[in-house]
């Protein structure tokens, strides 16, 4: 028998109770901004600048002990934490050093490192460093920029693709839908304080690029409703599509969560964070695409008479003959 | 009707077969490996028998390009240095001083005596003369000393410019020769390295300029940045100068035209120099590892005949005066010249150990940076690491991709099974593209791909979903499998092109992981558009025509 998660046919009402949906998505991106302006996020060298030093032993890892082995040297802000992974065996200790930045632009030097390195392995010879990194400050502030300029062309050009393809007001639910995704996602980061790097940016990306994908095959099936159904309501034709994809909409996410998830068990600490983010952009991004950009459209209204002229503009432009 | 042509169905066979053999280096990626090591080897004329061992592991007929592992994958050292590209304008401007001053001293019954003074800024070269009337004339000499520019904008632009600054002569660079002098210094740099880089030997290294004052550093296997560091980071100018006198006073102020250098070896020992070195490394054709009589460490090396006989005659002229060997603004040694040297060769002594003249040898071969670098950005990724990120990004890639292999076929049953072998394909050409083009996959890089598992089978989904609906519908199964491909097709590029945009903007905005991101969810998604509206397609299609079911299951 064939798994059917979704019955053949569904009439929930998806925008009858809209005030609630999006007055818990209003709630919830208020509480990211306050949450992002109290607590800020933690950010990663990247993005602040510092040295990052990956350290490997066979012995349990002390953080105070690792801590009391370099404090001597006097770098100042000196961050220690243990990195826990399920695919670690008992004899993989693995702890993540993270050095401030020195003031002048530069990356740390060969020499401070070697002293910390030494330090380290004064208190425990089989400690290995498998990674070191190191971001001058001068660096990190512009790849600070490039971010946040990455960021808004990617939701610029989002914006006018669906404006050329949709009518404006589905390009304005979609830009909406698109920035609370990015403002819960930075609200959980502050909120549970992990590492915000640079590839956390690329998953911001990616969920945006989820996100819109999501939103898009629900305003195509409600473009192409509105066509076939001119006279009925406009709440009844959306509610309609959105209950005609919602098959679809439930499958992809199970299958991108599915994938997600074997990667954030399996996929080893190094990119969990990343992961993590991707995961939350998935449920974010289906929620929103239903309940804030279809919510959005509904509010602005859509123009119904489709008869002349823009009547091109909604069809589907890329359908073939085959 | 489903009618694809015959032509059209070849190219999409032909397509899914390039893709999987493109693809399959990448299952055997260390004899792949071997095999092109040896391969380059023997082209370069070498030939023994571990190397045809190694060549036989791959047959050479069958495509052998692999997907480039990114540093966090393979291990390895990244650097981003800053070029100081200004350093370089001093040196020109004090090249200038000795040109200028045999200028003048031509007009010097009118211009009278000539000093060179001090400047606050060092690419400035100030001049004063004696007799204050003269000075117009002296400005107006020595702006015949700029030479006009070969460049595509500066027409009319000359190298020099010269003005008066009360008694003063000030002469700097134009403008558009810093440019030129920053493009050339950058061009110095990157070649430079390069030959550093190559000396030692690893594979393949990354060596970019970024932006104007830039450059990245890439080298696998490496163990660390920091040795990296060493090698390229020491600027190793090597030059000749006369001793002034030997000194214990660091504070000695050195006169016009003189330099102050400590000793490399003894602590408290300074030497007053002259300023304009006899000759300079950029002369060295040669440079080995070598001992000396007492059988210590040292480096001997040989000139280019114009800087032999330069030598050649200031040693002639110099007997028993001490001359010092300058590396990097610290003297390595001042030998009293014993007698003439002719030919051009010679032997640097100090106290080096066997690996510091091995490496000095190198750096003087590979020549000297023409300017200072700082490095702004450095990371090492040692190779246990990079071997566990790609365990376990290859074991969560094969769970990920088998629970949604089993999730699409309970759930849509045969044609789930198409959709899984589309998915295949889709992975199978995400490898090629990337061999194909040398990309470099990195941890991002699988997540990525990881992904495209995941969405990759949204396309076949929507398509799948739209013949359900059509199937209630539509007159047979025929029609409703062409209207579901039709009807889904403008969901599925609309979705699909504003994902590309993303990443194309990725791409072209992020840095390092988040390019390598990228470029595994751009390719993704043209490889999952292509075997979603034409593989699957055609597999339904050769399924409905052999069995012609009326009514479909799915």
């Amino acid at each position: 028998m064939r798994l059917k998660l979704v019955p053949d046919e569904t009439h929930f009402n998806f925008l009858g109770s809209w005030r609630i949906t999006a007055g818990f998505s209003a709630v919830l991106v208020v509480l990211s901004i306050v949450a992002f302006l109290t607590m800020g996020l933690n950010f990663g060298i990247d993005f602040r600048g510092g040295t990052s030093v990956r350290t490997e032993a066979t012995e349990p890892v002390d953080i105070g002990a690792y801590r009391d082995a370099i404090t001597p040297l006097g770098l100042g802000d000196v961050a220690i934490s243990e990195v826990f992974d399920p695919t670690y065996g008992p004899d993989e200790n693995v702890a993540l050093i993270r050095i401030q930045a020195p003031e002048d632009g530069e990356s740390i030097a060969p020499s401070v490192l070697d002293e910390v390195e030494q330090a380290l392995q004064d208190y425990d010879p089989s400690l290995e460093f498998t990674s070191v990194e190191s971001v001058g400050p001068k660096v990190s502030g512009e790849l600070v920029q490039s971010a946040l300029l990455a960021v808004a062309a990617a939701l610029a050009a989002i914006l006018f693709y669906i404006w050329l393809r949709f009518e404006w007001q589905f390009g304005i639910g979609a830009l909406t839908a698109l920035v609370h995704d990015v403002v819960l996602t930075i609200g959980l980061f502050s909120v549970l304080q992990i590492r915000f790097d640079l590839p956390i940016i690329a998953a911001l990306l990616t969920i945006v690029g989820y996100s819109i994908n999501d939103t898009v095959v629900v305003f195509d099936r409600m473009r192409e409703n509105l066509i076939k159904y001119k006279k009925r309501e406009l709440n009844d034709v959306m509610n309609l599509s959105l209950n005609e994809t919602l098959s679809r909409t439930i499958l992809t996410s199970l299958t991108t969560l599915l994938a997600l998830g074997s990667l954030f068990v399996l996929g080893g600490d190094v990119i969990r964070g990343f992961v993590f983010a991707m995961i939350w952009g998935v449920v974010v991004g289906t929620w929103s695409s239903v309940f804030v950009a279809a919510v959005t459209v509904k509010r602005l209204g859509v123009k119904r008479d489709w008869s002349k002229g823009d009547g091109e503009k909604g069809g589907t432009q890329f359908a073939t003959d085959t | 009707m489903l009618q694809i042509s015959l032509w059209k169905r070849l190219l999409i066979v032909l397509i899914c077969l390039g893709g999987v053999s493109f693809s399959m280096p990448n299952l055997f990626y260390d004899r792949v490996e071997r095999h092109n090591d040896a391969v380059a080897l023997m082209e370069q004329g070498q030939d023994t028998e571990a190397l045809r061992a190694d060549r036989a592991l791959w047959p050479d007929w069958a495509p052998s390009e692999l997907v480039n592992l990114g540093l966090d994958l393979r291990g390895g050292a990244h650097l981003l240095a800053e070029v100081h590209v200004t350093d370089v304008y001093e040196d020109r401007v004090d090249g200038l001083w000795p040109e200028v001053r045999d200028t003048l001293r031509d007009e010097r019954s009118i211009v009278g005596n000539v000093r060179r003074m001090p400047s606050d800024d060092p690419a400035v070269l100030r001049v004063a003369v004696s007799e204050p009337d003269g000075i117009d004339h002296a400005v107006s000499v020595v702006s015949e000393l700029a030479r006009p520019m070969q460049s595509l904008t500066g027409i009319g632009a000359s190298d020099l410019e010269v003005r008066r600054d009360g008694d003063e002569i000030v002469v700097t660079l134009s403008e558009a020769e810093r440019a030129a002098t920053d493009d050339r210094t950058m061009r110095q740099s990157l070649e430079i390295i390069r030959r550093r880089v190559d000396e030692v030997g690893t594979r393949e290294p990354t060596i970019m300029r970024q932006g104007t004052d830039r450059i990245l550093i890439q080298v696998p296997g490496i163990g660390s940045a920091g040795e990296l560091k060493e090698l390229i980071g020491t600027t190793a100018r090597l030059t000749f100068h006369p001793v002034v006198r030997q000194t214990s006073d660091e504070d000695t102020v050195p006169g016009p035209g003189e330099l102050l250098h400590p000793s490399m070896d003894e602590e408290g020992v300074f030497y007053l120099l002259e300023q304009s070195p006899v000759v300079s490394g950029e002369q060295l054709v040669d440079a080995q590892p070598d001992f000396d009589q007492n059988g210590r460490p040292a480096v001997s090396f040989r000139f280019n005949p114009a800087g032999g006989r330069a030598f050649g005659i200031y040693t002639a002229e110099n007997i028993g005066n001490p001359f010092a060997i300058v590396l990097d603004g610290e003297v390595i040694s001042a030998p009293v010249i014993q007698s003439h040297i002719p030919g051009g060769s010679g032997i640097i002594t100090g106290r080096f150990t066997v690996e510091e003249s091995t490496q000095l040898a190198v750096l003087l071969r590979a020549g000297a940076l023409p300017a200072e670098m700082t490095f702004l950005e450095e990371r090492t990724i040692g190779p246990e690491l990079g071997q566990d990120s790609i365990d376990a990004g290859s074991i969560a890639a094969l769970v990920a991709m088998a629970a949604v292999l089993i999730f699409m076929i309970v759930s849509y049953g045969f044609f789930g099974i198409i959709a899984n072998i589309a998915l295949a394909l889709n992975i199978a050409m995400i490898f090629a593209l990337l061999s194909l083009i040398g990309a470099t996959l990195t941890l991002p890089g699988i997540a990525g791909i990881v992904l495209t598992i995941g969405m990759a089978v949204d396309a076949n989904v929507l398509v799948f979903e739209r013949i359900r609906e059509e199937m209630k519908t539509a007159r047979g199964a025929a029609r409703a499998i062409e209207l579901g491909y039709q009807k889904a097709l403008s969901a599925i590029l609309d979705a699909n092109i504003t994902t590309f945009i993303t990443a194309a903007i990725l791409f072209a905005l992020g840095s390092g992981p988040v390019r390598g991101f990228a470029v595994t969810l751009g390719l993704g998604i043209i490889t999952s558009v292509f075997t979603a509206l034409l593989v699957t397609r055609l597999m339904v299609v050769f399924w409905f025509e052999r069995r012609r079911p009326k009514t479909i299951a799915i």
